[in-house]
């Protein structure tokens, strides 16, 4: 699946207060949650970002917060994938959990500026600043998450399994 | 193989093919594997139970794994803030009277999760605890591998007792010399995250070890396992020992695992950092990340408008007593709101049998029923624009506590206490002597 759009670009440790202010918490809807995606530190997003769009930011990107809130924001307000040079862990994890794809690239997260033009290969992991003329290669996922991923993510995977009886649910202990 | 603590605490729970691990296995598994996970206790709150709910209806199961351990405490916008906080909490109230959870948590027999579920003799030395709050790390000082997850990974937990996890390597952070009177486990994990930097420990443990832990309290133990996360960590980890085993004592119900809940003497570290904390002054952390930190004396001239003390970091009975020890005769600065939150019921009722709300109130501090409100600029203490907050919360993010243009000064509770009497950021001795 290819990816085409405009980059959003920040810095390092934007945490998940910044990509979704506690204060919107009180929903969990999608979508009204993207409507304050990033507002605190860039008014321009929410209102500017196109389906297909691209966010990059330097180390640390979702630092901070477990609130599954901040991918499904940034989902929700269209962006196809997200370029940084590292991912807080919580983040990735629930990033990879709802289907959002999460790419760590140092090189192509550093050198891009908001509103150049991106283009993203998610099966290869090509990244192209269209802009710029230049192409980069994000790092490969590990083979387990790679099944995780091909599976449709965790709770397919997991809806799956449970089908075919392969958890034992009646453990006890407590 | 020489083994972690982390490493242990993972094979004791791994399973392969619905299996756990044979003594050879376990015995093997070390940093960077990928391994399937049994927890022994599942935590979602108001804010993020709504969503698990959601994804744990996809999963096609009519109940969760075990009714006893799946926790749901109700305390971040509670006592309900709003109509729309209201209905969330509505919605996991009837979740878990369906699902007959022994374990939900309601406000007036509540408290803040990670101040009530040690209280309540819910986590035990040994054990794997999932979360989905990024500060359910805090349980790993009592000997427990417990991490933050979201809501989805929670959903699933809820439905099958198993996460995924990649076994994560570790630093060790040993901590030497002699603790200075107003030095706690806030000032030593500040300055462990001031070395380490916020994505320092990054998909890793931390160990804390040394001469300074081995004494250290129960309550600054988790404290500073509370604020593993902001250095990134997936957890913070003490080896279990005699005041871990005082803390449990007539609390928890559940046995011990049998062997020694300690990292082997060998064991492989990612790295070592040393902190000697002899000449070691309360810490504070600056807008706007935990990592910038620095000695009190050496903030400068900081006027502040608002004092929170309390939260999953800072809100147990001896953080109170250490708040009380500087308020108490004193008042609080006219022009600073001061505000107190005991960590849980059973701490607001301790520090009233003690005297120690009367102190708080004759220093004209507000005392609030226990909630997170104030710490997320959720609700209970929420800062305007240009405000400024001392706190002994965890985080200082922009606009963590309210308005993008305000601040959050992150101490313990003695710094925030003697801020709150001088009215700017102030050691404890300056407003003492």
């Amino acid at each position: 699946m290819r990816i085409c759009g405009t980059a959003w670009a920040y810095g390092d440790h934007v945490d998940t207060d910044a990509i979704i202010p506690a204060r919107y918490l009180m929903t969990s809807d999608p979508h009204e949650l993207a409507s304050h995606c990033m507002e605190d530190i860039d008014k321009s997003f929410a209102g500017g970002v196109h389906p297909g769009d691209v966010l990059l930011a330097g180390e640390n990107f979702g630092c901070g917060s477990s609130r599954e809130h901040a991918p499904l924001a940034i989902q929700a307000a269209g962006i196809g994938c997200v370029v940084a040079a590292s991912f807080a862990r919580i983040f990735f994890r629930n990033a990879l959990n709802i289907g959002l794809p999460v790419l760590v690239c140092p090189s192509a997260a550093r050198e891009a500026e908001t509103g150049q033009r991106m283009e993203v290969d998610l099966e290869t992991g090509a990244i192209a600043n269209r802009t710029l003329r230049t192409t980069h290669q994000a790092e490969p996922y590990p083979p387990f998450m790679l099944n995780l991923i091909a599976a449709g993510g965790w709770i397919e995977y997991t809806r799956r399994r449970l089908q075919a009886g392969e958890f034992n649910r009646s453990r006890t202990g407590h | 193989m020489k083994q972690t603590l982390a490493e242990k605490l993972i094979a004791s729970h791994a399973v392969v093919n619905g299996r756990r691990l044979t003594p050879d296995e376990r015995s093997t598994l070390g940093a960077d594997r990928f391994v399937e996970v049994e927890v022994d206790l599942v935590l979602a709150n108001d804010i993020t139970a709504p969503i698990a709910m959601r994804e744990f209806a996809k999963l096609g199961v009519a109940s969760v794994f075990d009714p006893r351990a799946v926790v749901f405490v109700a305390d971040h916008f509670t006592p309900n803030k709003d109509i729309a906080s209201a209905e969330h909490c509505a919605l996991m109230r009837r979740f878990a009277v369906e699902q007959g959870l022994t374990h939900y948590y309601d406000v007036g027999r509540a408290g803040i999760e990670h101040v009530l579920l040690p209280e309540e003799g819910l986590v035990a030395p040994g054990d794997v605890v999932v979360g989905a709050d990024s500060h359910t790390c805090t349980y790993g000082a009592l000997g427990a591998f417990a991490t933050g997850m979201g809501s989805t990974d929670i959903a699933v937990a809820m439905a099958t007792g198993i996460v995924w996890m990649r076994v994560p390597r570790t630093i060790r952070v040993e901590f030497t010399g002699e603790r200075q009177r107003w030095v706690g486990g806030k000032d030593l994990i500040l300055r462990a995250i001031g070395e380490l930097g916020v994505d320092g420990a990054r998909y890793q443990a931390l160990e804390f070890a040394g001469a300074v832990i081995d004494a250290l309290p129960i309550s600054g133990r988790f404290t500073m396992a509370n604020m593993a996360i902001e250095a990134g960590a997936k957890a913070g980890l003490f080896c279990v020992d005699r005041i871990t085993d005082s803390y449990l004592e007539g609390r928890t119900h559940r046995d011990r695992p049998g062997g020694e809940l300690r990292a082997d003497p060998d064991a492989v570290y990612e790295s070592t950092l040393h902190l000697d904390v002899s000449d070691l002054d309360p810490q504070v952390a600056l807008p706007h990340l935990p990592e910038n930190v620095r000695s009190v004396g050496e903030v400068g001239e900081v006027s502040i408008d608002q004092v929170v003390i309390g939260s999953c970091t800072n809100g147990r009975l001896e953080d109170l007593r250490e708040a009380a020890a500087i308020l108490r005769g004193r008042r609080v600065h006219p022009g600073v709101r001061c505000i107190v939150l005991p960590g849980s019921q059973r701490v607001m009722l301790e520090a009233t049998r003690e005297g120690l709300i009367e102190t708080f109130v004759l220093a004209g501090a507000a005392v609030s029923t226990p909630t997170c409100g104030p710490c997320l600029g959720g609700h209970m203490g929420v800062l305007a624009s240009g405000e400024r907050a001392v706190s002994t919360t965890n985080r200082n993010f922009r606009g963590r506590m309210g308005h993008p243009q305000s601040e959050v000064y992150l101490s313990g509770p003695a710094v925030a206490a003697a801020s709150a009497v001088a009215g700017r950021i102030a050691s404890p001795e300056e407003v003492l002597s």
